[in-house]
């Protein structure tokens, strides 16, 4: 996200916000360790006078905190955020929340395809939902006081790609990836690279709303497992997270309870509300498996991808910033 | 433009990975190869037409089914199919559907209870068959935004539940949702009249208990297990039947709209259900025999 923002000319500061260092090479991105509640934010927007935010530390895998952890990140982190935004005097003018598909849940009585104004056809029972449904309602909240700043809510559905790690993705690249058995749910899956220039598309062009966002179609979990080479190993449909607890604890599956409702009606949005503001995803549902999946043959078999492209800090200087080189409208 | 930040960096440790330059917007969408014909809704044509072959000897020797009225049915474009449902475990649900997917050659989607969704194996075959969650949303995407033909029983479970002594007396419609469904997607609504169901697998008397205990909707005892036993929750009497296409009803309002007069859409549905009554009684009084037709 932060390259993609760099490589805008009108963008004139970019400000990245972590516990942890950014593991690529940026340019012209400052970097700001902070806690896990990001307390500091206020202080620092007050200080350098930004005018947009991306929220996009919203935790969506229980696999990787703890309950208590994720309560703190994503509530009590989003009302720090809110609140450095909403300030009296706040520069900001825009807030873009990266959320999740999960708000809708999966049950029997979902419509096949979500749309934005919908709403759960099932109670929220993991966690990971009973969060992220709070934190929509502090940013909706604050939506409403602050009428003046642009708020956009981004639904993403499951993502894959080349470099994230997912509870899904760790699982179909094992040679076991665990079902319910009896259930072949369709999924959708979005890709890393359609997140990233979503998220620059709604800043960029500074749309307000809620949209979902995830590629074309559904295909069926046994496809996406035969897809990736991957065995589908059936859980029991009663009381399938105790009898799958004695493998995830042997960390030879992972399986969230988030993952056990997903693995047994599936979920699909709709995405036409941000079709019509102009953005369209690169990958389909199925697109986003199969670059998946090659990513991870490629990595299996070289270890590390050979860099396509080496980045020589002198070199890129010449090609982004010397008057010698013919910029062609639409080059980055 | 602020001066980069590699002096912080250093400290923490050095970066890794390598910028790589982002796609561009202007490149074609990256669909990928499919393995299955599984589409949107769960369908796969595949299974779909193995069904029919396996359901072909029961639809011919075993039900003798004749259809009347089929040219009715358009070739294209959606339309939303309503019939009366009998029978404890329903037999008319695949005799629709394989009759039209032969005769026409349309694939037919069958709306039913959330009930099949839920059940495993049972429910995922149900899913690849045609089978559909019956929810409004599902319908209008199916009727409106594909143009294909969707088959759904007003009755709802009212129909099958039904003991032996109320055969072939119509449940209320529900609350007309079909008509509403049709009107927002802009179909007309093709009643079917089915005479045979009803005996195929007529239900003595209900066990409301053990349906509780079960989570089904409704725990029957049949005639079938009566006379086979335990292979009474699988076998049917070899009743004729009998379907007679009626006229499409078409409905003079814009679709797409937020509501629908409620008074409009009842008398809609009762006028169909009348008629859809007092066309099965025509064919009882013309039917000799429930084995023979």
């Amino acid at each position: 996200m932060a390259q993609a923002l760099e490589s805008d000319p009108e963008v004139e500061m970019i400000l990245g916000m972590g516990t942890r260092e950014p593991s690529v090479s940026l340019e012209r991105t400052e970097f700001v360790r902070a806690d896990q509640t990001y307390s500091i934010l206020s202080r620092i927007v007050r200080a350098t006078q930004v005018d947009t935010i991306v929220h996009t530390f919203l935790v969506v895998d229980s696999t990787r905190v703890s309950g208590r952890a994720l309560h703190e990140i994503n509530v009590i982190g989003s009302m720090n955020l809110l609140a450095a935004a909403g300030q009296s005097g706040s520069p900001v003018r825009q807030v873009v929340v990266k959320s999740s598909t999960l708000v809708y849940g999966s049950a029997s009585t979902d419509p096949m395809w979500f749309r934005e104004e919908m709403s759960r056809t099932s109670p929220a029972r993991t966690r990971v939902e009973r969060s992220l449904l709070e934190v929509e309602g502090l940013v909706r909240d604050f939506a409403e006081d602050n009428p003046a700043t642009v708020v956009t809510v981004l639904r993403f559905a499951n993502v894959l790609g080349t470099d994230i790690v997912t509870p899904i993705s760790a699982n179909l690249s094992r040679s076991l990836c665990p079902s319910v058995a009896g259930y072949d749910p369709l999924v959708q899956f979005v890709e890393e690279d359609d997140v990233v220039r979503c998220l620059e598309h709604v800043t960029r062009h500074r749309i307000p709303g809620l949209y979902n966002v995830a590629g074309a179609g559904r295909l069926p979990w046994s496809e996406v497992a035969e897809m990736c080479g991957t065995r589908l190993l059936p859980f029991p449909p009663l009381a399938t997270q105790s009898m799958a607890a004695p493998m995830v604890r042997l960390g030879l599956v992972d399986f969230p309870p988030e993952l056990g409702d997903l693995l047994r009606y599936g979920r699909g949005v709709d995405t036409s509300r941000l079709t019509k503001t102009g953005f369209n995803c690169r990958y389909t549902s199925a697109g986003t498996v199969d670059n998946f999946i090659r990513a991870l043959r490629l990595r299996r078999s070289v270890g590390k991808p050979p860099a396509s492209y080496t980045y020589e800090q002198d070199i890129e200087q010449f090609f982004r910033h010397s008057s010698a080189v013919v910029h062609v409208s639409g080059d980055a | 433009m602020t001066p980069m930040a590699t002096a912080r960096e250093t400290a923490q440790g050095k970066p890794h990975a390598a910028l790589v330059p982002l796609p561009r917007p202007d490149d074609e969408t990256v669909v990928g190869e499919r393995l299955s014909d599984v589409d949107e809704w769960g369908r796969s044509e595949h299974m779909r037409s193995l069904a029919r072959k396996l359901y072909a000897p029961l639809y011919k020797y075993w039900f003798r089914v004749e259809w009347e009225g089929l040219e009715k049915i358009p070739k294209t474009g959606g339309a939303l199919l309503v019939a009366n449902h009998a029978g404890a475990i329903p037999s008319d649900a695949p005799v629709i559907m394989h009759g039209i997917e032969e005769e026409l050659g349309r694939p037919v989607y069958g709306l039913a209870d959330y009930f099949f969704r839920e059940a495993p194996w049972v429910g995922t075959m149900w899913a690849r068959v045609g089978g559909v969650p019956a929810h409004p949303d599902n319908a209008c995407r199916i009727l409106r935004d594909q143009g294909e033909l969707v088959l759904v029983f007003p009755e709802g479970t009212k129909g099958p539940s039904k003991t032996y002594t109320d055969r072939y007396r119509l449940r209320r419609f529900g609350r007309g949702g079909f008509i509403e469904i049709a009107m927002r997607a802009g179909v007309p609504v093709i009643p079917i009249a089915v005479v045979g169901a009803e005996e195929s697998m007529p239900i003595l008397f209900r066990v409301p208990r053990l349906a509780r205990a079960l989570g089904v909707p409704y725990f029957p005892v049949t005639a079938n297990m009566m006379a086979f036993g335990p292979l009474g929750l699988g076998l049917y009497f070899p009743t004729k039947f009998k379907l007679r296409v009626l006229d499409p009803v078409t409905f003079n309002v814009p679709a797409a709209q937020e509501r629908y007069s409620k008074s409009r859409v009842m008398e809609e549905a009762e006028t169909i259900r009348m008629h859809l009554q007092e066309t099965l009684y025509e064919m009882l009084r013309e039917r000799r025999s429930v084995w023979f037709g």
